[in-house]
């Protein structure tokens, strides 16, 4: 392509002087608010926690600025900002412009910084005038943090280079990352990893100020929920992206960037759990601020191998300048945060002790070294080579077969707790009490194993037949939480049932959104079972006209289409797949040829050399997904390429895209045997069901309710308690 | 018994169950793993043990056969090829110079891959590229 260069514009030039000079400006905003957090708290002078506020809104201000004028940028195809030609194209459809910025380093730490200020600016707003001996400290922690990524991205990784004269064309966005899923899922991971950190401050300032009541767990509480949902939902994108765009089938591999995502999740879960065991009973003091600064130094720690590249991983994230910092941060926040709990554990005593095995705060401790085992397993597998590499002198990695063997009983037997714990109360359950709420989910525990062996072949997958009847059990056991809430409320109030219900459950969000999400994890656990122990698997090579048998599918290869666009040249089957005879579905699973800028590819050859993309045939129902991905060979084309490199690299693009138009009608009319992969995947689809009814709950429980409600719904739990006659009132 | 003493055994039984927990994470660790090789390592490998081949894939030398791939891994800088076959998936980055991973063993100077076991490099939205370089 011929490069013309744009004529040099000042003005231009100027916008990325003035997104540098506005991080320069946030730099000092966070270095004096950090300043202002400590002197304010050391001296107790509210004044200066107040300046230190502001300057953590001004921060916000200046950023939000320079997120604005970045994304500005990405839409007017300014390639006068070097991160817009980098990964941006006048061809690149607007959604993905815009979506662009967090495609590269410099954005995604523009972005982090920018949810930072935000989250920091809302809970400094939301607690200014509460907890005033730790909020100051809060503050100067946040604002530490916030200097800390604004430093990186002066000194390290700028979002504002520029290029003097601008190029007329940029490179493009990787078309790996053209997809819906790919294009929000990182700003969720980010939102998940940068929330925790105001649990985090709110923690390291309570342990400062000693003041180590659950006040700063209460008031960051939505926080963390919301935290671990946005953390959630970029696993679940990233697993959808990997199963409909990688053209492999699979959602989870065990890479080390997947499992360092995964890690402060399973934290943070425990986290969530035990923030409860302290606000009702006072126990796991201790406990719960290692949790949680190790959730936020495993989130810094996520970004750290996504950053460096220390791992071997698929996503190489190519060696980056902001490992060495990152290091240190973690290093800081690691034993930092350790001194201050060792300096405090005086001041950490559990109020109370566990008094019986059959209470929710037991139940809950076992669920929380459950999911700190799996959490301490996949930590060993994602480090194994650099702890191999140490003691042997090379570096050995473990594949999943080896995370299998270990996360599936711990998973396994995290799924019953699911079930169990909303059913036991705190203090102490008595037997009467544990026989009348086990009954129900035991008998479809039972039931769902005897059905289970009696019509599939689940007893040769042991595994999965507990996950699916510890599922039976957790389901049962919360619909009856909800049906007690509503006949309990009817009882009482005589209000019809439905509007029993939902008046109950309104009343008891938190307790009620949390049954939800265990209702959905439940769900997706069944997913990952049913579609990882039953599912079919074949790589077929098919001319077109042939058919091959997929479990009870027959799949036949009706024809080859192809759609070149301006964009990507797009190859596609078309497939007719039938059951017994009978018409299931037609699947189109194609193959999308991205240019490439490369030019020794050749004239002709960039069409065809470049990046490649698959779009699966995919048909969903709830009993599982019948999924196809499709891989042309090409190879018949290489001889008149390479002609066409040699004779045709002169001619303008017009005529170029003619002759790429012949090749393509030339392949179609005698196309070679092309690959494809066919997976019959029972049940899968609830993976992300599951999902989205877990989110609903997690929303449920982390909608704000009004102060005045909350008062009004605590005197109200609390009449409930006595008239019902139970020990304290419910979750 | 007095509820201390419970607690001290409690606590005992609880620590063992963690290490033995512990050693056997590293027992089977140090066993199920494969070592991570470049091709100019693979000159004295042992014929029975599984490797991790790194490396990028030299440019023109992949041929497809019908369901085998055949290819040649070099080393970063490009020297010590060595051949590669391999059956099963091929993830949609693989192509010349491209950065893999493949799981296998050596079987008579080829390089021969474990079903489904290659794995591409994300041709990364982090790494760096400049207008009219390829990625």
């Amino acid at each position: 392509m011929p490069v013309e260069v744009h004529d040099h514009d000042p003005g231009a030039v100027e916008l990325t002087i003035l997104g540098s000079a506005l991080l320069a400006a946030a730099l000092l905003c966070a270095l004096y608010a950090a300043g202002a957090g400590v002197y304010g708290g050391h001296t107790g002078d509210r004044r200066w926690t107040a300046s230190a506020r502001r300057a953590v809104y001004a921060m916000a201000g200046l950023l939000t600025t320079a997120v604005v004028l970045l994304e500005i940028a990405f839409v007017r195809n300014d390639f006068h900002f070097a991160l817009v030609a980098d990964h941006s194209s006048t061809t690149t459809p607007t959604f993905y412009k815009l979506t662009a910025m967090w495609s590269s380093q410099e954005g995604s730490l523009l972005l982090w910084a920018w949810v930072l200020s935000l989250a920091s600016s809302g809970v400094l707003f939301i607690t200014r005038r509460r907890h005033r001996e730790i909020v100051p400290w809060a503050t100067a922690i946040l604002a530490a943090l916030g200097s800390f990524f604004i430093g990186l991205m002066i000194f390290k990784a700028q979002p504002f280079a520029h290029l003097d004269p601008a190029p007329a064309e940029g490179v493009g966005l990787t078309p790996l990352l053209r997809n819906p899923y790919m294009a929000v899922h990182p700003p969720m991971l980010y939102s998940g990893y940068v929330l925790w950190s105001i649990p985090f401050a709110f923690c390291i300032g309570a342990l400062i100020a000693r003041k180590l009541d659950a006040s700063w767990i209460r008031t960051t509480r939505n926080f963390a929920l919301v935290a671990w949902t946005f953390l959630g939902i970029g696993l679940l994108l990233g697993s959808r992206w990997s199963y409909e765009e990688l053209g492999w089938g699979g959602y989870w591999g065990w890479d080390p960037v997947e499992n360092a995502a995964l890690m402060p999740w399973l934290i943070g879960t425990a986290f969530l759990h035990s923030v409860m065991v302290q606000e009702k009973r006072g126990m796991l003091k201790v406990w719960n601020v290692s949790l949680i600064s190790a959730t936020f130094t495993l989130c810094l720690l996520g970004t750290f191998l996504v950053r460096s590249g220390v791992l071997e991983s698929i996503h190489a994230f190519g060696a980056s300048t902001v490992g060495g910092p990152l290091l240190v941060l973690i290093g800081v926040v690691a034993v930092g945060s350790t001194v201050l709990i060792v300096t405090r554990l005086e001041q950490l005593r559990p109020e109370r002790r566990i008094e019986s095995l059959a209470s929710r705060e037991s139940i809950f401790l076992v669920n929380n070294l459950l999911l700190v085992g799996l959490a301490v397993v996949i930590f060993w597998g994602t480090f194994f080579p650099l702890i191999s590499e140490f003691f042997t002198g090379e570096k050995h990695s473990l594949a999943a077969p080896w995370f299998n063997r270990y996360v599936t009983p711990i998973g396994v037997l995290l799924v019953l707790f699911t079930g169990l714990g909303p059913l036991f109360a705190w203090g102490r359950l008595s037997g009467g009490a544990a026989r009348r709420l086990l009954v129900w989910p035991g008998i479809a525990t039972a039931v769902t194993i005897a059905v289970l062996l009696a019509v599939s072949d689940a007893g040769s997958h042991l595994w999965a037949l507990f996950v699916f009847a510890f599922a039976a059990f957790t389901l049962v056991a919360l619909l009856g939480e909800f049906w007690r809430a509503g006949s309990t409320r009817h009882a009482l109030t005589g209000e019809a049932y439905p509007r029993a219900l939902a008046t109950a459950v309104g009343r008891n969000r938190r307790r009620y959104g949390g049954f939800v999400v265990h209702a959905g994890i439940a769900l997706t656990l069944i997913g990952i079972a049913a579609s990882s122990s039953f599912q079919t698997n074949r790589d077929l090579r098919l001319q077109v006209g042939q058919t091959a048998k997929v479990g009870d599918y027959d799949i036949a290869y009706r024809k080859i289409t192809a759609d070149p666009e301006n964009e990507r040249i797009s190859f596609a089957a078309q497939l007719d797949v039938t059951r017994d005879g009978k018409h299931v579905t037609t699947l189109n699973p194609a193959r999308n040829y991205y240019p490439t800028q490369d030019p020794t590819a050749g004239a002709i050859g960039r069409y065809f050399m470049g990046e490649s993309t698959s779009e699966v045939g995919l048909k969903t129902a709830a009993g599982g997904d019948l999924w196809t991905a499709f891989q042309p060979d090409l190879s018949s084309l290489n001889p008149a390429i390479i002609r066409g490199n040699r004779q045709l690299a002169d001619l303008p693009p017009q005529a170029q895209g003619f002759a790429i138009l012949a090749l393509v009608q030339h392949y179609l009319d005698d196309p070679r045997p092309a690959n494809f992969r066919v997976i019959v995947n029972p049940l899968v689809g609830w993976i992300w069901i599951g999902a989205l009814i877990a989110l609903a709950g997690a929303v449920m429980a982390a909608w704000p309710a009004l102060e005045s409600r909350r008062r009004l719904e605590a005197a109200y739990r609390a009449r409930l308690g006595k008239e019902l006659g139970t020990a304290g009132p419910p979750a | 018994m007095d509820p201390s003493r419970k607690r001290k055994i409690r606590l005992v039984v609880a620590l063992s169950a963690a290490v033995l927990l512990a050693a056997g994470l590293v027992y089977t660790s140090f066993s199920a793993s494969s070592e991570a090789k470049e091709p100019s390592q693979l000159v004295n490998a042992n014929p029975n043990q599984t490797y991790e081949l790194t490396g990028d894939v030299v440019p023109g030398s992949i041929h497809h056969s019908g369901d085998q791939l055949d290819f040649r891994i070099s080393d970063r800088d490009g020297s010590h090829p060595i051949p590669v076959s391999y059956t099963g998936t091929v993830p949609d980055p693989f192509r010349d110079g491209r950065e893999v991973i493949v799981t296998g063993k050596l079987q008579d100077g080829t390089f021969v891959g474990e079903r489904d076991s290659l794995i591409t490099k994300c041709p990364s939205k982090f790494t760096t590229t400049t207008p009219g370089q390829s990625s």
